[in-house]
């Protein structure tokens, strides 16, 4: 038996997880990154940085946000209790703000005066926009032409914002041609441009310094839970886009040995039809976006569309850390199809009250099937990544009402 | 020596500077890029960059992205660019091919069977634009065992320190990149440029080609007078968009180009 990693220690000092991660990226842009992993090894274990970071997170965010225990809804399920984190009650309404606090605050110390960033839901974008507005920075967000449509009603709350949404019509016109977009717009203006990107991807050091910044929620969940279930929990469910929120909330319990963990992709039209957007569940490894991953890609290494009813998960790559906590074997990754998540947006509205974003649908969904097989007196933490509002228009457009 | 070295020596000798085209590889067809190489080299182009199109070209602006997607389209793949140069290889064995692209592609067809693709098919070094040399210190020994050079980039914002050790990691010639930008972008400032040129000189003993922003005549004669070569792409790449309905013109178009390139960078 080979003992188990310390999994907190990684990444190493260049960025790797294992096989995966690194900085894969032109020569353009090292030296930026190089200046970005400086900073925030510093800044990290500043007090003054932690403390700004934590006021910002308490008085503009909301923090912390509720462990919530869903008494009718674990009822109904007739298995484990299901605790609800609700980062859907953040400011902005997703988890995505905890990290553009932190990365806006980087910017300022960095002196950077312009921020970009790519969006596929449209929350990243949000949150983006709405530190900018904050900060006085200028704003420029990179959108998928077909995000745009699908998540309008996020669009012009991003120009209500001040920000300049930036609509990509090149490839499949979803969150990964934005990133492309937006790694260009980066190379093109780096010395006055701080890119905030939205999830655990990219190159090093952003899959660190997103997942450090997201790992309050974790923090909190962790101690939330010994109080008020008087334990550990027994799992917990994350729906994996990009990985941000996932990572965040199993950072701080990976040393936990009896916790187990489940990350939920979105499986689309069905994994075995191949329109989905699960890498961990049917991708292999590759590069692209800066670091070596699980990927959907062709036997050439082209990367192939995606498909998810979610705006937010549909993406062909996921953060280097899951690629390696899945080879590792310490998290599951499993996944939800589209017709999975919105039964599970509609049951969780109707039973709690609480709508979900349908990227945090596919947590829902998963959870559904995994309390059922638990105890009663087991728990499970699923993280309420965003909520719903934003979707509205989507699941109208399928239940076929018009506005 | 390699077919590179070879070739920097010769025009060393000469006096003269290379002319280093890009093309994206299968673009529009499969069909016009072995011709299109000869009629290049036979317009006066020293070493011919082929580059393999990907589906995420994050580093190349609109034209080249374009370029890629009507590659794709046609059917190009890894495979099909190395049996193009096989191909080419039939009735030129002197001109150096460098293969330029993204990472992706290579790393699912394997480092080593690459590596060996590549010698059997007569490609004489690669440029891989996401594989920074402090990532490639694993696959870098497969490609110099078989000869073939690693040809990088070098950056207006590459420090001393990474020049140096860019320049260690690289063989064959040194490609820095005038702007910052994406391919296809703004002009370049001459003067910068032969600044830049001489930090990079003092600091690397490689032959330093200069590419992004020329597109012209005037342009490349202006570089080569302070470089040792000058990487011409997106203003050939935009032949192929322009006569997509008109593959035979693809050819002549991107030789002529060239030919005035060549005709202003040899004038003494
Ligand atoms: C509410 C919500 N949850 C989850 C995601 C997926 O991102 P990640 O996997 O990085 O948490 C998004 C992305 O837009 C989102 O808006």
């Amino acid at each position: 038996m080979t003992e188990r990693p310390d999994y907190k220690a990684f990444p190493d000092q260049r960025g790797h997880f294992g096989q995966f991660g690194g900085r894969f990226v032109s020569e353009t842009l090292m030296a930026a990154l190089d200046e970005l992993e400086t900073m925030y090894r510093r800044l990290k274990d500043d007090p003054q940085f932690q403390a700004d970071f934590d006021y910002d997170l308490a008085h503009y965010v909301g923090r912390p946000s509720p462990l919530y225990l869903a008494e009718r809804w674990s009822r109904e399920l007739g298995g484990a209790r299901v605790w609800l984190k609700r980062e859907d009650l953040n400011h902005t309404g997703a988890h995505k703000v905890n990290n553009t606090i932190g990365q806006a605050l980087l910017a300022k110390h960095m002196g950077k005066k312009r921020v970009i960033a790519e969006t596929g839901a449209g929350q990243h974008g949000v949150a983006s926009a709405t530190v900018a507005a904050r900060l006085g920075l200028e704003c420029h967000v990179f959108m998928g032409e077909e995000d745009i449509r699908r998540q309008r009603l996020n669009v012009y709350r991003m120009k209500l914002l001040g920000a300049n949404v930036v609509p990509v019509t090149s490839g499949s016109r979803t969150l990964k041609d934005a990133m492309n977009e937006a790694m260009r717009d980066w190379v093109t203006n780096v010395d006055d441009t701080f890119y905030i990107i939205g999830t655990v991807a990219g190159p090093h050091p952003y899959p660190m310094l997103v997942r450090d910044f997201q790992a309050v929620i974790g923090r909190e969940a962790r101690e939330q839970c010994l109080k008020q279930a008087g334990k550990l929990p027994d799992a917990l469910v994350a729906c994996v886009g990009g990985g941000s929120n996932a990572i965040g909330l199993f950072h701080p319990f990976l040393n936990d040995d009896g916790v187990a963990m489940y990350g939920v992709e979105a499986a689309g039209d069905g994994i075995d039809t191949g329109r989905h957007a699960a890498p961990l569940s049917a991708g292999r490894p590759g590069v692209l976006h800066g670091n070596r991953t699980y990927l959907m890609e062709d036997d050439n290494g082209q990367i192939i569309e995606t498909h998810s009813v979610s705006a937010g998960l549909d993406y062909p790559g996921v953060g280097p850390e899951h690629a390696w906590l899945k080879d590792l074997g310490r998290v599951q990754y499993v996944a939800a199809n589209d017709q999975e998540a919105l039964a599970a947006f509609r049951e969780l509205t109707m039973v709690e009250g609480i709508m979900p974003a349908l990227e945090s649908a596919h947590a829902v969904a998963h959870a559904r099937k995994l309390a059922p097989t638990m105890d009663k007196d087991q728990n499970i933490i699923v993280n309420l990544s965003g909520r719903g509002d934003k979707d509205i228009l989507t699941v109208a457009e399928i239940d076929g009402i018009e506005f | 020596m390699s077919r590179i070295q070879d070739c920097f020596a010769r025009l060393g000798e000469q006096q003269r500077k290379a002319l280093i085209p890009y093309i994206t590889a299968g673009d529009p067809t499969l069909e016009v890029t072995v011709p299109a190489m000869h009629a290049m080299v036979e317009a006066g182009a020293d070493v011919i960059e082929l580059g393999v199109p990907f589906s995420d070209p994050m580093a190349d602006g609109p034209v080249i992205q374009k370029a890629c997607e009507r590659a794709l389209r046609a059917g190009t793949s890894l495979t099909r660019v190395l049996e193009m140069v096989g191909q080419f290889r039939r009735d030129n064995d002197t001109t150096p091919v460098v293969l330029m692209g993204y990472l992706n592609p290579v790393e699912i067809m394997g480092y080593a069977r690459f590596a060996d693709a590549c010698v059997a098919a007569g490609v004489d070094g690669v440029l891989l634009v996401d594989l920074p040399p402090e990532e490639c210190e694993d696959v870098a020994p497969l490609f110099r065992e078989r000869g073939i050079d690693l040809i990088f980039l070098i950056a207006p914002t590459t420090t001393d320190a990474r020049i140096r050790s860019i320049a260690a990691a690289a063989s064959g010639y040194l490609y820095y990149v005038s702007v910052k930008g994406v391919t296809g972008s703004a002009s370049l400032d001459v003067n910068e440029v032969a600044a830049r040129v001489e930090t990079i000189r003092n600091l690397a003993q490689l032959p330093i080609g200069v590419g992004f922003g020329i597109k012209d005549a005037q342009s490349a004669q202006a570089v080569s007078r302070v470089s040792d070569g000058v990487v011409v792409g997106s203003v050939l790449v935009s032949q192929a968009a322009e006569h997509e309905q008109h593959p035979e013109k693809i050819a002549p178009a991107m030789a002529a180009i060239l030919a005035d390139m060549r005709a202003a960078m040899d004038k003494p």
